[in-house]
């Protein structure tokens, strides 16, 4: 589904990645951990589309297309879905009326039928109750006001909602408690599926006892330095990142 | 000599000394009138403001009263039924059936000693609307006023003048919706407005301006509010090449309210000038003003907001603020909040911000699937809804939001 070769980045006239060599087939779950200034949300970011980064070297493939060469909408409508560390707030936009017009923008791509306002209610209405949001959460401007776990879920009801094949999650777990974690994570794991993959990016390794991954790469000066199973997650959380050269401490 | 000629002959004079202001003068710094002096307007007449008219535009279907080039279409417009004594009409037929009136208040208000563009209404003061509303009694229905400029072939001015009454403790919603027929010659609409408030008057005054290209639009707004009186105003501009809407209103009784409020929305070589003074000159008033711009390409904002506090207003409460989002690099915006206290037991802001769209919010929208331009409708319109949410009439306030988006539509 995902292939990234030889993926060099740069921030300005920074290198940030340094060689990013991944692939990850339908089905999977993949997490990346490293530690801060690993390339981890550069990585995220670039997937997604966002401006201000320079692909210098290398290339995405997604399911056949060349992911880079796609407008961020675009990517979003042929299936890839950033949660954000930090959902953005948009003061004077309804959460519905963005809900609605970015679901009927991705049906509109995809040649489905877009929803009328009645439709779109009871569908907004139908995942809201799974994620244990109120309907009151649809009426606020666009995650003003929401807590941390209020915005995390409020992601969480995006995807849901605009039902992705490919979806990065980048440190979904900053910021939440254990209950607003676990709602995250059960929403997030109902949509695993064979036809499903997903990239879990994580400093620690608290997320992933609840969003389980089926490989692991340890992600440190902007390679991949390691990869392995999900016993290399537990192993990073006993010994931290120190064997490739990290000292956090500092 | 009647009164009329008298205060039309004074307008002349006044004129003919003052002619149109320069930028050199500290109220038009900003906005030049050299290419509007330049042009060779002359005034229009009845056989260009009896062109047909098609298509009514109305924001709401009330009272509705049209004018083509300044002039009253009787035949256009729906009076309706009125409550028990009050009056909407044309200037003329009021100069008939309300004569007391309009000589006790025409021209009382508007200052035209140091103001060309008033001076010059005041001399061609022929035609316009008046709305009087008696004593306790409140309108039930918006009255409307639709002003229609028919460019032809040569450039034409004219000057409405426009005459509210509002006695103790009426109320009355009046919209004024300015537009073009087609294109043609260069326009010119000089409107001069005087608004009298007594005691416990509530006036709520709305009004959009989306004239042509090749427009220019002066509007003149002077009112009074008595004790405890309440001004609704808000200012919609989508067109024209350049105008300026000029309020001042005094809040000469104790406790009245003001609330003036705009947005406006310009591109292309556009200017738009919103010039307010709210003069505070008895104790316990309360003003409160909010203007969004939007401006792209080579558009150019004004905004020049006074308030005055005067040493008999203590207890005032006034805030104002400007925000301006630019879209371009070669968008303009001049912005200059002034406050001039006099007295010391008084609550005052004001502020001006200047910045354009978010790239954040951009980017999150995108990552949703929304298109660019799709996510700048979004963010442009949540930023004017916000000055539009000012509105108190529902239903005024959504025709002023569909008029918004469809400028927006309009420059995607």
């Amino acid at each position: 589904m995902l292939e990234i070769s030889n993926l060099h980045a740069s921030v300005g006239d920074r290198p940030i990645l340094k060689g990013i060599d991944l692939s990850i087939k339908a089905g999977e779950v993949h997490a990346i951990m490293g530690p801060n200034g690993s390339g981890k949300s550069t990585l995220s970011y670039i997937l997604a589309g966002r401006e201000g980064y320079t692909v210098t070297g290398g290339s995405v493939t997604y399911q056949g297309e060349d992911l880079l060469a796609l407008p961020p909408e675009r990517r979003a409508a042929l299936g890839v879905f950033l949660a954000f560390q930090y959902p953005v707030e948009i003061p004077g936009v309804s959460n519905s009326t963005f809900l609605k017009t970015a679901l009927n923008a991705v049906r509109r791509q995809r040649g489905e039928a877009e929803l009328d306002a009645m439709q779109f209610l009871k569908l907004a209405r139908t995942k809201c109750k799974q994620l244990g949001m109120t309907d009151e959460m649809l009426k606020r401007s666009v995650n003003v006001g929401f807590s941390g776990g209020e915005k995390k879920r409020n992601d969480i009801l995006q995807m849901a909602l605009l039902d992705p094949r490919l979806t990065i999650l980048d440190e979904t777990d900053s910021g939440l408690d254990i209950d607003a974690l676990r709602i995250v994570a059960d929403g997030v794991n109902s949509l695993r599926g064979p036809e499903r993959a997903m990239l879990v990016i994580t400093h620690y390794q608290r997320l992933l006892s609840y969003i389980v991954p089926d490989h692991v790469h340890v992600l440190a000066f902007g390679r991949i330095q390691r990869s392995g199973g999900k016993e290399l997650a537990l192993e990073l959380e006993a010994r931290g990142y120190a064997e490739f050269g990290v000292n956090e401490a500092a | 000599m009647t009164w009329l000629d008298t205060l039309r002959s004074h307008g002349r004079t006044r004129f003919a000394e003052l002619g149109l202001p320069k930028t050199r003068q500290e109220a038009w710094r900003f906005t030049s009138l050299a290419a509007l002096e330049r042009t060779p307007f002359r005034p229009a007449d009845a056989a260009s403001a009896g062109v047909a008219i098609d298509a009514l535009p109305s924001v709401t279907a009330s009272h509705r009263l049209v004018f083509v080039n300044g002039c009253f279409r009787a035949a256009l417009s729906s009076a309706g039924a009125l409550a028990e004594g009050a009056f909407a009409g044309s200037l003329a037929d009021a100069l008939v059936s309300h004569p007391a009136l309009l000589e006790a208040h025409l021209g009382t208000l508007a200052d035209d000693a140091s103001h060309g563009p008033l001076a010059l209404n005041t001399a061609h003061l022929t035609d316009g609307a008046v709305l009087y509303v008696p004593k306790g009694v409140r309108l039930e229905a918006p009255v409307e006023l639709v002003l229609i400029g028919a460019g032809g072939t040569e450039p034409l001015a004219w000057h409405p003048r426009l005459l509210v009454v509002m006695a103790a403790g009426a109320e009355a919603t009046l919209i004024e919706h300015h537009l073009s027929r087609g294109d043609g010659a260069p326009t010119f609409a000089n409107g001069v407005s005087e608004l009298f408030l007594d005691t416990g008057a509530r006036l709520n005054h709305y009004k959009v301006q989306r004239e042509n290209a090749a427009a220019f639009h002066l509007a003149t707004v002077n009112g009074r509010l008595e004790r405890e009186a309440c001004y609704e105003g808000f200012l919609l501009s989508l067109g024209a090449r350049l105008s300026r809407n000029e309020v001042r209103l005094v809040l000469a009784g104790t406790g009245a309210e003001a609330r003036l409020s705009g947005a406006y929305l310009v591109r292309g070589e556009q200017l738009c000038d919103t010039t307010t003074v709210i003069d505070h000159a008895r104790p316990g008033g309360a003003s409160r003003q909010l203007f969004k711009g939007v401006i792209d390409e080579k558009g150019h904002g004004v905004f020049q907001g006074k308030v005055l506090v005067r040493p008999d207003a203590q207890k005032t409460d006034a805030h104002q603020l400007s925000r301006a989002l630019l879209l371009s690099d070669d968008a303009r915006i001049d912005a200059k909040p002034e406050l001039e206290i006099h007295a010391d037991d008084v609550k005052c802001s004001h502020g001006a911000t200047a910045g354009d769209l978010d790239d954040d919010a951009l980017f999150y929208l995108r990552a949703r699937g929304i298109d660019l331009d799709g996510a700048r409708a979004l963010l442009i319109g949540a930023y004017v809804g916000e000055a539009i949410a000012e509105i108190s009439s529902e239903p005024v306030r959504e025709a002023f939001e569909g008029l918004a988006s469809a400028w927006l539509r309009a420059g995607s």
